[in-house]
Protein backbone atom coordinates (compact mmCIF):
# COMPACT_ATOMS: atom_id res chain seq x y z
CA UNK A 1 0.00 0.00 0.00
CA UNK A 2 2.41 2.68 -1.36
CA UNK A 3 1.82 5.44 -3.05
CA UNK A 4 3.51 5.51 -6.13
CA UNK A 5 3.09 6.37 -9.75
CA UNK A 6 -0.12 4.48 -10.11
CA UNK A 7 -1.75 7.57 -8.46
CA UNK A 8 -0.74 9.59 -11.37
CA UNK A 9 -1.50 6.57 -13.49
CA UNK A 10 -5.13 6.93 -12.38
CA UNK A 11 -5.71 10.37 -12.38
CA UNK A 12 -4.72 10.22 -15.95
CA UNK A 13 -7.10 7.31 -16.39
CA UNK A 14 -10.12 9.28 -14.69
CA UNK A 15 -9.30 11.98 -16.93
CA UNK A 16 -9.56 10.26 -20.27
CA UNK A 17 -13.05 8.24 -19.15
CA UNK A 18 -14.07 11.55 -18.28
CA UNK A 19 -13.52 12.89 -21.08
CA UNK A 20 -14.74 10.35 -23.53
CA UNK A 21 -18.17 9.84 -21.27
CA UNK A 22 -18.91 14.02 -21.32
CA UNK A 23 -18.06 13.77 -25.60
CA UNK A 24 -19.70 10.76 -26.21
CA UNK A 25 -21.77 8.74 -23.92
CA UNK A 26 -23.78 11.84 -22.07
CA UNK A 27 -24.84 14.19 -24.97
CA UNK A 28 -26.51 11.39 -27.14
CA UNK A 29 -28.24 9.47 -24.12
CA UNK A 30 -29.64 12.91 -22.80
CA UNK A 31 -30.66 14.42 -26.14
CA UNK A 32 -32.42 11.02 -26.71
CA UNK A 33 -34.22 11.43 -23.30
CA UNK A 34 -35.09 15.11 -24.07
CA UNK A 35 -36.43 14.35 -27.68
CA UNK A 36 -38.71 11.33 -26.13
CA UNK A 37 -39.77 13.90 -23.37
CA UNK A 38 -41.08 15.97 -25.81
CA UNK A 39 -42.23 13.67 -28.15
CA UNK A 40 -44.54 11.89 -24.79
CA UNK A 41 -45.38 15.40 -24.26
CA UNK A 42 -46.34 16.50 -27.96
CA UNK A 43 -48.65 13.18 -27.97
CA UNK A 44 -49.91 13.67 -24.68
CA UNK A 45 -51.09 17.15 -25.51
CA UNK A 46 -52.45 15.86 -29.12
CA UNK A 47 -54.74 13.31 -27.24
CA UNK A 48 -55.73 15.97 -25.03
CA UNK A 49 -56.56 18.17 -27.68
CA UNK A 50 -58.30 15.39 -29.45
CA UNK A 51 -60.39 14.93 -26.89
CA UNK A 52 -61.46 18.50 -27.04
CA UNK A 53 -61.83 17.85 -30.49
CA UNK A 54 -64.09 15.04 -29.84
CA UNK A 55 -65.87 17.07 -27.73
CA UNK A 56 -66.54 20.14 -29.59
CA UNK A 57 -67.87 17.65 -32.31
CA UNK A 58 -69.86 15.79 -30.05
CA UNK A 59 -71.78 19.33 -29.40
CA UNK A 60 -72.04 20.18 -33.03
CA UNK A 61 -73.60 16.93 -33.32
CA UNK A 62 -76.06 17.29 -31.02
CA UNK A 63 -77.15 20.99 -31.51
CA UNK A 64 -77.35 20.25 -35.60
CA UNK A 65 -79.94 17.05 -34.85
CA UNK A 66 -81.70 19.29 -32.42
CA UNK A 67 -81.87 22.14 -35.43
CA UNK A 68 -83.61 19.04 -37.50
CA UNK A 69 -85.77 18.19 -35.23
CA UNK A 70 -87.33 21.64 -34.45
CA UNK A 71 -86.83 22.26 -38.56
CA UNK A 72 -89.34 19.18 -38.83
CA UNK A 73 -91.44 19.89 -36.48
CA UNK A 74 -91.66 23.14 -37.97
CA UNK A 75 -92.25 21.75 -41.15
CA UNK A 76 -94.96 19.50 -39.92
CA UNK A 77 -96.75 22.14 -38.17
CA UNK A 78 -97.00 24.35 -41.55
CA UNK A 79 -98.19 21.61 -43.20
CA UNK A 80 -101.16 20.79 -40.82
CA UNK A 81 -101.35 24.68 -41.00
CA UNK A 82 -102.24 24.24 -44.90
CA UNK A 83 -103.94 21.45 -44.93
CA UNK A 84 -106.24 23.49 -42.90
CA UNK A 85 -106.39 25.92 -44.75
CA UNK A 86 -106.95 24.18 -48.14
CA UNK A 87 -109.93 22.49 -46.59
CA UNK A 88 -110.73 25.40 -45.52
CA UNK A 89 -110.30 26.94 -48.97
CA UNK A 90 -112.22 24.12 -50.44
CA UNK A 91 -114.89 24.56 -48.60
CA UNK A 92 -115.51 27.93 -49.34
CA UNK A 93 -115.12 27.44 -52.73
CA UNK A 94 -117.69 24.28 -52.48
CA UNK A 95 -120.10 26.77 -51.09
CA UNK A 96 -119.72 29.69 -53.36
CA UNK A 97 -120.17 27.30 -55.96
CA UNK A 98 -123.01 25.76 -54.80
CA UNK A 99 -124.53 29.36 -54.30
CA UNK A 100 -123.50 30.17 -57.92
CA UNK A 101 -125.25 26.73 -59.34
CA UNK A 102 -128.26 27.39 -56.82
CA UNK A 103 -128.72 31.37 -58.05
CA UNK A 104 -128.58 30.12 -61.65
CA UNK A 105 -131.05 27.02 -61.38
CA UNK A 106 -133.17 29.64 -59.62
CA UNK A 107 -132.86 32.30 -62.06
CA UNK A 108 -133.91 29.34 -64.77
CA UNK A 109 -136.49 28.59 -63.16
CA UNK A 110 -137.70 32.03 -62.62
CA UNK A 111 -137.43 32.12 -66.14
CA UNK A 112 -138.76 29.26 -66.81
CA UNK A 113 -141.84 29.85 -64.81
CA UNK A 114 -142.27 33.74 -66.34
CA UNK A 115 -141.89 31.95 -70.12
CA UNK A 116 -144.92 29.70 -68.96
CA UNK A 117 -146.70 32.57 -66.94
CA UNK A 118 -146.48 33.94 -70.20
CA UNK A 119 -147.34 31.40 -72.58
CA UNK A 120 -150.70 30.53 -69.83
CA UNK A 121 -151.27 34.10 -70.06
CA UNK A 122 -150.98 34.15 -74.09
CA UNK A 123 -153.15 31.22 -74.22
CA UNK A 124 -155.42 32.55 -71.02
CA UNK A 125 -155.86 35.62 -73.26
CA UNK A 126 -156.62 33.58 -76.49
CA UNK A 127 -159.10 31.42 -74.54
CA UNK A 128 -160.74 34.39 -72.92
CA UNK A 129 -161.00 35.72 -76.34
CA UNK A 130 -162.36 33.11 -77.89
CA UNK A 131 -164.51 32.18 -75.33
CA UNK A 132 -165.89 35.40 -75.35
CA UNK A 133 -165.68 35.92 -79.15
CA UNK A 134 -167.76 32.70 -79.19
CA UNK A 135 -170.11 34.47 -76.91
CA UNK A 136 -169.92 37.74 -77.90
CA UNK A 137 -169.71 36.60 -81.52
CA UNK A 138 -170.33 39.43 -83.71
CA UNK A 139 -170.10 41.94 -81.39
CA UNK A 140 -166.99 42.08 -80.34
CA UNK A 141 -164.93 43.17 -83.14
CA UNK A 142 -161.58 41.84 -82.52
CA UNK A 143 -159.74 44.90 -84.34
CA UNK A 144 -162.15 47.36 -82.41
CA UNK A 145 -161.72 45.40 -78.98
CA UNK A 146 -158.10 44.87 -79.58
CA UNK A 147 -156.92 47.92 -76.72
CA UNK A 148 -159.89 46.32 -74.11
CA UNK A 149 -157.75 42.79 -74.90
CA UNK A 150 -154.09 43.92 -74.17
CA UNK A 151 -155.42 45.50 -70.97
CA UNK A 152 -157.12 42.67 -69.91
CA UNK A 153 -154.38 40.21 -71.11
CA UNK A 154 -152.12 42.58 -68.81
CA UNK A 155 -154.19 41.84 -65.70
CA UNK A 156 -154.09 38.34 -66.11
CA UNK B 1 -4.86 -20.63 -1.16
CA UNK B 2 -1.55 -19.04 -1.75
CA UNK B 3 1.31 -21.38 -3.18
CA UNK B 4 3.29 -23.71 -0.40
CA UNK B 5 0.83 -23.55 2.69
CA UNK B 6 1.28 -20.33 3.85
CA UNK B 7 0.53 -19.23 7.73
CA UNK B 8 -2.59 -16.90 8.39
CA UNK B 9 -0.30 -13.93 8.33
CA UNK B 10 1.27 -14.99 5.32
CA UNK B 11 -1.69 -15.19 3.27
CA UNK B 12 -3.19 -12.05 5.12
CA UNK B 13 -0.21 -10.05 4.01
CA UNK B 14 0.05 -11.80 0.45
CA UNK B 15 -3.57 -11.06 -0.43
CA UNK B 16 -2.92 -7.42 0.38
CA UNK B 17 0.35 -7.14 -1.69
CA UNK B 18 -0.44 -5.35 -5.46
CA UNK B 19 1.71 -6.14 -8.42
CA UNK B 20 4.14 -3.54 -8.30
CA UNK B 21 6.06 -2.76 -11.44
CA UNK B 22 9.74 -0.57 -10.79
CA UNK B 23 12.69 -0.16 -10.42
CA UNK B 24 14.59 -2.84 -7.81
CA UNK B 25 17.79 -1.10 -5.69
CA UNK B 26 19.86 -3.22 -7.72
CA UNK B 27 18.95 -0.40 -10.61
CA UNK B 28 16.82 -3.01 -12.48
CA UNK B 29 13.24 -3.20 -13.63
CA UNK B 30 10.93 -5.54 -12.95
CA UNK B 31 7.67 -6.77 -10.22
CA UNK B 32 8.22 -6.60 -7.16
CA UNK B 33 8.68 -10.00 -4.57
CA UNK B 34 7.29 -9.13 -1.43
CA UNK B 35 6.04 -5.68 0.17
CA UNK B 36 9.47 -4.72 0.91
CA UNK B 37 10.91 -4.57 -2.31
CA UNK B 38 7.56 -3.33 -3.57
CA UNK B 39 8.91 -0.26 -0.26
CA UNK B 40 12.15 -0.12 -1.91
CA UNK B 41 10.46 0.90 -5.53
CA UNK B 42 9.59 4.48 -4.00
CA UNK B 43 7.62 6.38 -5.89
CA UNK B 44 8.12 5.55 -9.61
CA UNK B 45 6.78 2.03 -9.28
CA UNK B 46 3.28 1.36 -10.21
CA UNK B 47 0.46 -1.04 -9.29
CA UNK B 48 0.12 -3.11 -12.23
CA UNK B 49 -3.34 -4.80 -10.82
CA UNK B 50 -4.59 -1.83 -9.87
CA UNK B 51 -4.31 -0.34 -13.30
CA UNK B 52 -5.29 -3.00 -15.23
CA UNK B 53 -8.33 -3.65 -13.00
CA UNK B 54 -9.44 -0.14 -13.16
CA UNK B 55 -8.94 0.53 -16.56
CA UNK B 56 -10.59 -2.81 -17.82
CA UNK B 57 -13.51 -1.83 -15.92
CA UNK B 58 -13.93 2.05 -16.89
CA UNK B 59 -13.29 0.82 -20.70
CA UNK B 60 -16.02 -2.05 -20.04
CA UNK B 61 -18.69 0.66 -18.77
CA UNK B 62 -17.71 3.36 -21.62
CA UNK B 63 -17.77 0.64 -23.96
CA UNK B 64 -21.03 -0.62 -23.07
CA UNK B 65 -22.45 3.26 -22.30
CA UNK B 66 -21.82 3.97 -25.57
CA UNK B 67 -22.95 1.31 -27.19
CA UNK B 68 -26.31 2.27 -25.14
CA UNK B 69 -26.24 5.99 -26.57
CA UNK B 70 -25.21 5.30 -30.09
CA UNK B 71 -28.82 3.43 -30.29
CA UNK B 72 -30.73 5.92 -28.03
CA UNK B 73 -33.18 7.38 -29.95
CA UNK B 74 -36.63 9.02 -29.06
CA UNK B 75 -38.27 5.71 -30.04
CA UNK B 76 -39.12 3.16 -26.97
CA UNK B 77 -36.18 2.03 -25.56
CA UNK B 78 -35.55 -1.48 -24.62
CA UNK B 79 -33.14 -3.92 -23.02
CA UNK B 80 -29.70 -2.44 -22.03
CA UNK B 81 -30.70 0.99 -22.95
CA UNK B 82 -33.00 0.79 -20.62
CA UNK B 83 -30.83 0.03 -17.68
CA UNK B 84 -28.44 2.60 -18.73
CA UNK B 85 -31.21 5.30 -19.39
CA UNK B 86 -31.95 4.80 -15.94
CA UNK B 87 -29.29 4.99 -14.17
CA UNK B 88 -28.59 8.29 -16.98
CA UNK B 89 -31.55 9.81 -15.19
CA UNK B 90 -30.61 8.49 -11.81
CA UNK B 91 -27.68 10.69 -12.09
CA UNK B 92 -28.43 13.59 -13.97
CA UNK B 93 -31.67 14.40 -10.95
CA UNK B 94 -28.87 13.69 -8.25
CA UNK B 95 -26.74 16.54 -10.37
CA UNK B 96 -29.79 18.94 -10.89
CA UNK B 97 -30.80 18.36 -7.44
CA UNK B 98 -27.23 19.62 -5.84
CA UNK B 99 -25.64 21.21 -8.72
CA UNK B 100 -27.84 24.67 -9.74
CA UNK B 101 -25.10 26.03 -12.19
CA UNK B 102 -24.20 25.55 -15.88
CA UNK B 103 -21.94 23.10 -15.98
CA UNK B 104 -21.59 20.41 -19.09
CA UNK B 105 -19.06 18.98 -17.23
CA UNK B 106 -20.34 18.07 -14.05
CA UNK B 107 -23.40 15.48 -15.28
CA UNK B 108 -21.23 13.52 -17.12
CA UNK B 109 -18.24 13.27 -14.34
CA UNK B 110 -20.77 12.10 -11.70
CA UNK B 111 -21.69 9.51 -13.85
CA UNK B 112 -18.22 8.95 -14.65
CA UNK B 113 -17.63 8.03 -10.98
CA UNK B 114 -20.42 6.59 -10.27
CA UNK B 115 -20.12 4.13 -12.65
CA UNK B 116 -16.70 3.08 -12.45
CA UNK B 117 -16.60 3.38 -8.85
CA UNK B 118 -19.51 0.95 -8.53
CA UNK B 119 -18.02 -1.39 -10.99
CA UNK B 120 -14.37 -1.29 -9.10
CA UNK B 121 -16.44 -2.05 -5.58
CA UNK B 122 -18.35 -4.88 -6.91
CA UNK B 123 -15.33 -6.58 -7.92
CA UNK B 124 -15.11 -6.50 -3.99
CA UNK B 125 -17.76 -9.50 -4.22
CA UNK B 126 -16.28 -11.90 -6.26
CA UNK B 127 -14.46 -14.52 -4.17
CA UNK B 128 -11.09 -13.67 -2.44
CA UNK B 129 -9.43 -16.56 -3.82
CA UNK B 130 -10.42 -17.01 -7.56
CA UNK B 131 -8.97 -14.22 -9.52
CA UNK B 132 -5.44 -14.34 -7.42
CA UNK B 133 -5.93 -18.31 -8.20
CA UNK B 134 -6.19 -17.98 -11.67
CA UNK B 135 -3.23 -15.22 -11.67
CA UNK B 136 -0.94 -17.91 -10.05
CA UNK B 137 -1.74 -20.61 -12.50
CA UNK B 138 -0.67 -18.19 -14.72
CA UNK B 139 2.40 -17.52 -13.03
CA UNK B 140 1.62 -14.33 -11.59
CA UNK B 141 2.66 -13.63 -8.33
CA UNK B 142 -0.08 -10.59 -6.48
CA UNK B 143 -3.50 -9.97 -7.58
CA UNK B 144 -5.23 -7.18 -5.64
CA UNK B 145 -8.50 -7.23 -7.84
CA UNK B 146 -10.63 -4.58 -6.13
CA UNK B 147 -8.81 -1.11 -7.35
CA UNK B 148 -10.73 1.07 -4.68
CA UNK B 149 -8.42 -0.70 -2.15
CA UNK B 150 -5.44 0.71 -3.50
CA UNK B 151 -5.08 4.09 -2.22
CA UNK B 152 -3.51 4.90 -5.08
CA UNK B 153 -6.92 4.55 -7.13
CA UNK B 154 -8.81 6.28 -4.55
CA UNK B 155 -6.22 9.04 -4.53
CA UNK B 156 -5.95 9.59 -7.91
CA UNK B 157 -9.72 10.13 -8.77
CA UNK B 158 -10.00 12.23 -5.39
CA UNK B 159 -6.96 14.27 -6.79
CA UNK B 160 -9.11 15.27 -10.25
CA UNK B 161 -11.76 16.06 -8.48
CA UNK B 162 -9.72 18.29 -6.62
CA UNK B 163 -7.92 20.07 -9.81
CA UNK B 164 -11.12 20.83 -11.30
CA UNK B 165 -12.53 22.36 -7.59
CA UNK B 166 -9.27 24.53 -8.13
CA UNK B 167 -9.66 25.13 -11.73
CA UNK B 168 -13.40 26.30 -11.52
CA UNK B 169 -12.67 28.21 -8.05
CA UNK B 170 -10.20 30.23 -10.25
CA UNK B 171 -12.39 30.31 -13.64
CA UNK B 172 -15.72 31.56 -11.48
CA UNK B 173 -14.15 33.89 -8.85
CA UNK B 174 -11.02 34.57 -10.13
CA UNK B 175 -7.71 34.65 -8.57
CA UNK B 176 -8.44 37.29 -6.48
CA UNK B 177 -11.70 35.91 -5.46
CA UNK B 178 -10.90 32.79 -4.84
CA UNK B 179 -7.92 34.13 -2.68
CA UNK B 180 -10.47 36.21 -0.65
CA UNK B 181 -12.63 33.04 0.11
CA UNK B 182 -9.45 31.51 1.42
CA UNK B 183 -8.12 34.98 3.42
CA UNK B 184 -11.52 36.94 4.20
CA UNK B 185 -12.90 34.17 6.08
CA UNK B 186 -14.88 32.84 8.56
CA UNK B 187 -12.84 35.87 10.60
CA UNK B 188 -14.32 38.76 9.22
CA UNK B 189 -14.20 42.89 9.80
CA UNK B 190 -14.31 46.27 8.59
CA UNK B 191 -11.46 47.48 10.00
CA UNK B 192 -8.38 46.65 7.48
CA UNK B 193 -5.80 46.36 9.92
CA UNK B 194 -7.98 43.18 11.80
CA UNK B 195 -8.61 41.99 8.55
CA UNK B 196 -5.07 41.75 7.74
CA UNK B 197 -4.71 39.92 11.14
CA UNK B 198 -7.47 37.97 10.48
CA UNK B 199 -6.01 36.30 7.17
CA UNK B 200 -3.27 33.90 8.79
CA UNK B 201 -6.20 32.18 10.67
CA UNK B 202 -8.50 32.63 7.95
CA UNK B 203 -6.16 30.81 5.91
CA UNK B 204 -5.20 28.30 8.12
CA UNK B 205 -8.97 27.30 8.59
CA UNK B 206 -9.51 27.17 5.36
CA UNK B 207 -6.99 26.04 3.61
CA UNK B 208 -7.20 22.26 5.99
CA UNK B 209 -11.04 22.87 4.70
CA UNK B 210 -10.00 22.87 1.39
CA UNK B 211 -7.35 19.92 1.39
CA UNK B 212 -9.65 17.76 3.92
CA UNK B 213 -12.06 17.54 1.02
CA UNK B 214 -10.43 15.19 -1.46
CA UNK B 215 -8.24 13.24 1.33
CA UNK B 216 -12.08 12.59 3.11
CA UNK B 217 -13.30 11.59 -0.76
CA UNK B 218 -10.42 9.10 -1.17
CA UNK B 219 -10.15 7.54 2.43
CA UNK B 220 -13.80 7.02 2.59
CA UNK B 221 -14.01 5.28 -0.31
CA UNK B 222 -10.75 3.08 0.57
CA UNK B 223 -11.54 3.06 3.71
CA UNK B 224 -14.94 1.27 3.54
CA UNK B 225 -13.89 -1.21 0.43
CA UNK B 226 -10.59 -1.83 2.44
CA UNK B 227 -12.43 -3.19 5.30
CA UNK B 228 -14.92 -4.96 3.56
CA UNK B 229 -12.14 -6.88 1.47
CA UNK B 230 -10.34 -7.50 4.88
CA UNK B 231 -13.23 -9.13 6.64
CA UNK B 232 -13.61 -11.57 3.00
CA UNK B 233 -9.79 -12.19 3.67
CA UNK B 234 -10.55 -13.36 7.21
CA UNK B 235 -13.82 -15.27 6.35
CA UNK B 236 -11.90 -17.09 4.03
CA UNK B 237 -9.37 -18.25 5.74
CA UNK B 238 -12.16 -20.42 7.69
CA UNK B 239 -11.86 -22.32 4.69
CA UNK B 240 -8.76 -24.09 5.72
CA UNK B 241 -9.63 -25.17 8.91
CA UNK B 242 -11.67 -28.45 8.38
CA UNK B 243 -15.29 -28.98 7.50
CA UNK B 244 -17.12 -27.16 10.14
CA UNK B 245 -15.75 -23.67 9.49
CA UNK B 246 -15.71 -23.95 5.88
CA UNK B 247 -19.74 -24.42 6.12
CA UNK B 248 -19.93 -21.47 8.62
CA UNK B 249 -17.12 -19.86 6.12
CA UNK B 250 -19.47 -20.06 3.34
CA UNK B 251 -22.70 -18.90 5.11
CA UNK B 252 -20.68 -15.99 6.53
CA UNK B 253 -18.89 -14.88 3.11
CA UNK B 254 -22.95 -14.74 1.57
CA UNK B 255 -23.60 -13.15 4.77
CA UNK B 256 -21.50 -10.34 4.23
CA UNK B 257 -21.49 -10.01 0.61
CA UNK B 258 -24.94 -9.31 0.91
CA UNK B 259 -24.25 -6.72 3.61
CA UNK B 260 -21.32 -5.43 1.58
CA UNK B 261 -23.67 -5.09 -1.40
CA UNK B 262 -25.42 -2.09 0.59
CA UNK B 263 -21.44 -0.80 1.07
CA UNK B 264 -20.75 -1.08 -2.69
CA UNK B 265 -23.51 0.86 -4.03
CA UNK B 266 -23.34 3.35 -1.01
CA UNK B 267 -19.93 4.65 -1.53
CA UNK B 268 -20.06 4.79 -4.97
CA UNK B 269 -22.98 7.07 -4.74
CA UNK B 270 -21.30 8.99 -1.95
CA UNK B 271 -18.38 9.39 -4.27
CA UNK B 272 -20.70 11.02 -6.83
CA UNK B 273 -22.57 13.03 -4.84
CA UNK B 274 -19.55 14.91 -3.14
CA UNK B 275 -17.54 15.26 -6.24
CA UNK B 276 -21.09 17.14 -7.18
CA UNK B 277 -21.36 19.05 -4.04
CA UNK B 278 -17.59 20.02 -3.60
CA UNK B 279 -17.82 21.16 -7.68
CA UNK B 280 -21.14 23.33 -6.40
CA UNK B 281 -19.15 24.78 -3.66
CA UNK B 282 -16.51 25.82 -6.23
CA UNK B 283 -18.78 27.51 -8.43
CA UNK B 284 -20.90 29.56 -5.76
CA UNK B 285 -19.61 32.84 -3.70
CA UNK B 286 -19.32 32.65 -0.44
Amino acid sequence: MNINLTLIGQSVAFIVFVWFCMKFVWPPIVTALNERKTKIADGLAAAEEGQREKAKAQEHVAQVTSEAKEQAQEIIRRAERREVEMIEEAKGSARVEGDRVLTAARSEIDKEANMAREALRAQVAGLAVAGASKILAREVDSDAHAKMLDDLIAEL
Amino acid sequence: MASDAPTTTEYIKHHLQNLTFGQHTDGSWGIAHGAAEAKAMGFWAIHLDTMFWSVLLGALFLWGFRKAALRATAQTPSGFLNFVEWIVEFVDENVRGSFSHKNDLVAPLALTLFVWVLLMNTMDLVPVDWIPQIAHLMGIEYMKVVPTTDPNATFGMALGVFVLTLFYSIKIKGVGGFAAELTMQPFQANNPILKILFVPANFFLEFVSLVSKPVSLSLRLFGNLFAGEMIFILIALLFSGGAMLAVAGGVLQWAWAVFHILIVLLQAFIFMTLTIVYLEMAHSHH
